[in-house]
């Protein structure tokens, strides 16, 4: 490998067409695919799971994002030109993804069309593509449904896979286990609302997230989750093992509730004694491309 | 004990940062002048680990009920014990009911003060530094305010040296006309050939949009190649699909007014980046405040890792220097 000097882009391609490059001194950052895919993301967490496995001294961060990765390393441990031949390694060695991932489905349930979204995102029509719809009216026109119920059943219809936590402890972009075709894409806020509500269901791009506390944001409202998804004091029970409710992998299956279940799972949060329904799984993206709806329905069963 | 009898504009606990928790959306937070920072720590005898206060423009006055060592360095500021003013770089003795102010900044941006034993405040996974978007950290995260009181820690690592200063040629740069290097890379590709000349051959201006977040620069805007935007990007051309950010990426949003990320930067978003400010440097930059001038300079990763080791070098001058001081 050669690393051109000052001036000119610093550009390793590897084997399977990767571009790496240096982030000053200490980051390493892998571009897998421009595009967003879900083969991308689970080719990006089985070699960042490679390189973990590795334990290499001296990096400090591995953080894999939508179809990219960034690692961080401390050069006084390791000099990070040879920490990129040894990932140069992992890439050439390890073809494609891992045939499956481990991990974990979780039941989101959701408020969908909830008051306080609404509330929210019509004080901030200046800074928004549509001037009279709510966030969920506009998403659902702009992806062709008819009527804000089919978005929510297109929402709740298939798990969502964790992709890229990010922004902020909690926060987790994930993608829909769908064909490309069927992907619910919505643009971002034209001007960022200085306010959304905390565990606000929200989209932007391709991408789900859930805020986890209130604050700024600029994805489109869509409902409101029931359950928190940080807890960066680890006292309450969920967030006992981690303080983040969905790292990487996980599998989201939102499920749209009404007032009265949204209102006695709040409860039973506050006081500390809802338990998230999860279950585990093994991943097969294999399995996912032969019969994509088949394969996202024996997943939702999984929690039933 | 110390008594924050006023804040300043925005004070917080830092200490060297919080690595290993990118993958959970937590950046590394840390004083943004790592180097004014540990040379803080060096004149007063503290271990590197111990936490500091950043002052941001105008420090704080601070009352104390003990006999400490204190130290304030970085940004060029009056500092006076009781109304009589005393030597930044330099380690001096305060008395139990004395009061320390830090003044405004004449130049630089962000002044520390170390006490002997360091600023004592619960660790969150390991580190003392405040990042109040996620209040965590310092004072349940959020800057100092009037009435907090501060404990004093034993993070001691060095005799007490009251008297010692840090020699002028050592001191830390304060901002004016700063060149940072940058190293090229990240999703450069997306830039136009003829924007990076532009970039690394204009002068830009700090703006007072700064925060410990990142700061945005005026000055020669960029344009993108030209492509059709792949799945999952978004429209502008200077949106990418959401990658992680290093600390000291810089970022060009339509592709007018560059974003350098600092410390306290969200790790990740859809902008297309266009390298990284080298650590070295970073420091120059959480210094530097509007309308202070910026030129970047293109570095190759040796270049970058040559760069390092010499900064890593003068803080060990700085160290030789103070314990030959404590043999006379």
């Amino acid at each position: 490998m050669t690393h051109a000097r000052g001036g000119s882009p610093a550009y390793t391609t590897f084997p399977d067409g990767s571009r790496a490059s240096f982030g000053g001194d200490e980051y390493i950052f892998v571009e897998l695919d421009e595009a967003m895919s879900i083969a991308a993301a689970l080719r990006a967490q089985s070699i960042t799971v490679r390189i973990t496995d590795l334990e290499l001294p001296g990096v400090l961060d591995i953080a894999p994002a939508n179809s990219s990765y960034l690692i961080r390393v401390d050069p006084e441990a390791i000099d990070p030109r040879r920490a990129l031949t040894t990932i140069a390694d992992v890439h050439a060695a390890g073809q494609t993804a891992a045939a499956t991932i481990s991990t974990e489905i979780l039941d989101v349930p959701v408020l969908y069309d909830d008051p306080w979204s609404t509330e929210v995102c019509m004080r901030f029509r200046d800074g928004h593509q549509s001037a009279t719809e709510t966030d969920l009216q506009f998403t659902a026109r702009i992806n062709g449904f008819v009527s804000v119920d089919e978005l929510v059943e297109a929402h709740s219809s298939a798990p969502f896979i964790v992709t890229f936590p990010c922004f902020k402890p909690g926060n987790a972009e994930s993608y829909q286990l769908v064909p490309r075709e069927r992907q619910i894409q919505a643009p971002k806020y034209l001007t960022p609302r200085t306010e959304t509500p905390a565990r606000a269901v929200a989209h932007g791009g391709a991408f789900t997230v859930i805020y986890p506390s209130s604050g700024v944001g600029g994805y489109q409202l869509l409902g409101r989750s029931a359950i928190p998804v940080v807890d960066l004091s680890q006292t309450t029970r969920e967030f006992r093992r981690s303080p983040v409710l969905t790292p990487i992998s996980t599998l989201l299956q939102f499920r749209p509730v009404d007032r009265a279940e949204y209102d006695e799972v709040r409860r039973l949060v506050d006081a500390d004694q809802y338990a998230v329904r999860r279950a585990p799984v093994e991943f097969s993206l294999s399995d996912f491309d032969e019969d994509p709806v088949g394969y996202a329905r024996s997943l939702k069963e999984l929690l039933s | 004990m110390i008594s924050v009898l006023a804040p300043g504009p925005h004070t917080t606990i830092q200490d060297s940062g919080r690595p290993g928790y990118y993958a959970m959306g937590l950046p590394p937070s840390g004083a943004l002048d790592q180097y004014a920072h540990a040379c803080a720590n060096v004149l007063v005898g503290n271990a590197e680990s111990a936490a500091t206060l950043e002052a941001t423009a105008a420090g704080p006055t601070l009352g104390f009920d003990q006999d400490v060592l204190v130290a304030v360095t970085g940004a060029d500021v009056d500092v006076t014990i009781d109304g009589r003013p005393v030597e930044t770089w330099a380690a001096h003795l305060i008395r139990a009911s004395q009061q320390l102010t830090v003044g405004l900044a004449r130049a630089g941006a962000r002044a520390y003060l170390a006490v002997r034993g360091g600023i004592d405040c619960p660790l969150f996974l390991g580190s003392r530094s405040t990042y109040t978007a996620a209040a965590v950290g310092g004072l349940s995260g959020r800057p100092l305010v009037a009435g907090d009181t501060l404990r004093v820690g034993h993070e001691i690592a060095a005799p007490a040296r009251p008297g010692a200063r840090i020699d002028s040629r050592l001191r830390g740069r304060t901002g004016g006309e700063v060149t940072v290097r940058v190293v090229p890379g990240l999703c450069n590709y997306r830039f136009a050939a003829e924007s990076m000349e532009r970039f690394f051959g204009g002068t830009y201006t700090m703006t007072a949009r700064a925060d410990r977040i990142g700061c945005r620069l005026d000055g020669p805007s960029l344009t993108y190649v030209e492509r059709d935007q792949p799945f999952g990007a978004g429209d502008d051309p200077s949106n990418v699909v959401d990658l992680g950010y290093p600390v000291g990426s810089i970022q060009v949003p339509s592709g007018v007014e560059p974003i350098c990320l600092l410390r306290d930067a969200v790790t990740g978003g859809g902008y297309a980046t266009l390298g990284t400010v080298i650590s070295a440097d970073l420091d120059l930059l959480a210094q530097a405040r509007a309308p202070d001038t910026v030129r970047f300079e293109p570095v190759s990763i040796d270049d970058a890792l040559a760069a390092r080791a010499a900064s890593r070098s003068r803080l060990r001058e700085v160290r030789t220097n103070l314990n030959l001081l404590s043999l006379f």
